[in-house]
């Protein structure tokens, strides 16, 4: 946790960040900033899903569909910072020298967008079902 | 690898680099798009307008995010994106996330 809390400060920090080690080629740094850019428009897409959610499928039940649409407008927010940490864990890592930093979050996201697709599955097939 | 001197980068990679932030800024347009329709309903009060202006605050302050980076990325050899930058782009996409569950609630 106490690790948790130094990449934060290390968020507003930049002079911190560029003290260390020393500067990578460019192209690298690009790299890293064009993978935020992909976990950004994932995270957009995620609340931009929780939007289409909220809006085009008037026939589920509130609780449901104010349910799923949080869920995803959550886990777009989620998304969001976690791309900003990783994209400064990566520039530490890259100046540092050392291996870029692991992470489980592409597999619990891709766990949560499983679950979402399955939840709509389940709904559309019993819609059908009811009527 | 060394650095090139002045040869030019064959991957072209600030080129690639500017593009992605522009398919981020569309991403980002249709989710402000999303996010005004669902403000916008059959009558429009003090609440929508508020939502409809935020929205259109949040996207102008992603493109000038964007637009800044993007006119950096036009020198020989660009210098890292900055953290502000970088932290500027995640709150517009949590301010709008923030927004929609507040309407949706």
């Amino acid at each position: 946790m106490s690790d948790f809390v130094q990449t934060l400060r290390l968020w507003f920090a930049p002079q911190r960040v560029r003290d260390e080690g020393e500067t990578p080629d460019y192209r690298f740094s690009l790299a890293n900033e064009r993978t935020f850019l992909a976990w950004l428009r994932t995270a957009l897409a995620l609340v931009g899903g929780g939007f289409a959610v909220a809006q085009f499928l008037p026939d589920l039940r509130w609780g449901v569909r104010v349910g799923l649409a949080l869920a995803l407008l959550a886990a777009g927010v989620l998304c969001s910072l976690r791309a900003v940490n990783h994209w400064v864990r990566c520039e530490r890592a890259m100046r540092r020298g050392e291996d870029l930093p692991g992470s489980r979050f592409p597999a619990v996201l891709s766990l949560a967008v499983a679950g979402v697709a399955l939840t709509m599955v389940v709904l559309v097939v019993f819609g059908w079902a009811g009527r | 690898m060394t650095a090139a001197g002045d040869v030019r980068d064959p991957g072209l990679q600030p080129e690639r680099t500017r593009l992605a932030w522009r398919r981020t800024t569309l991403s980002c347009t249709v989710v402000a798009v999303l996010a005004v329709k669902l403000t916008v309903s059959d009558e429009i009060g003090a609440k929508e307008l508020t939502g409809l202006a935020l929205s259109a605050l949040v996207w102008v302050a992603f493109l000038a995010v964007s637009h800044r980076r993007i006119r950096s990325l036009g020198t020989a050899r660009p210098l890292p994106l900055s953290h502000r930058g970088a932290l500027l782009a995640a709150m517009c996409t949590i301010a709008l996330a923030v927004f929609g569950a507040a309407l949706i609630w």
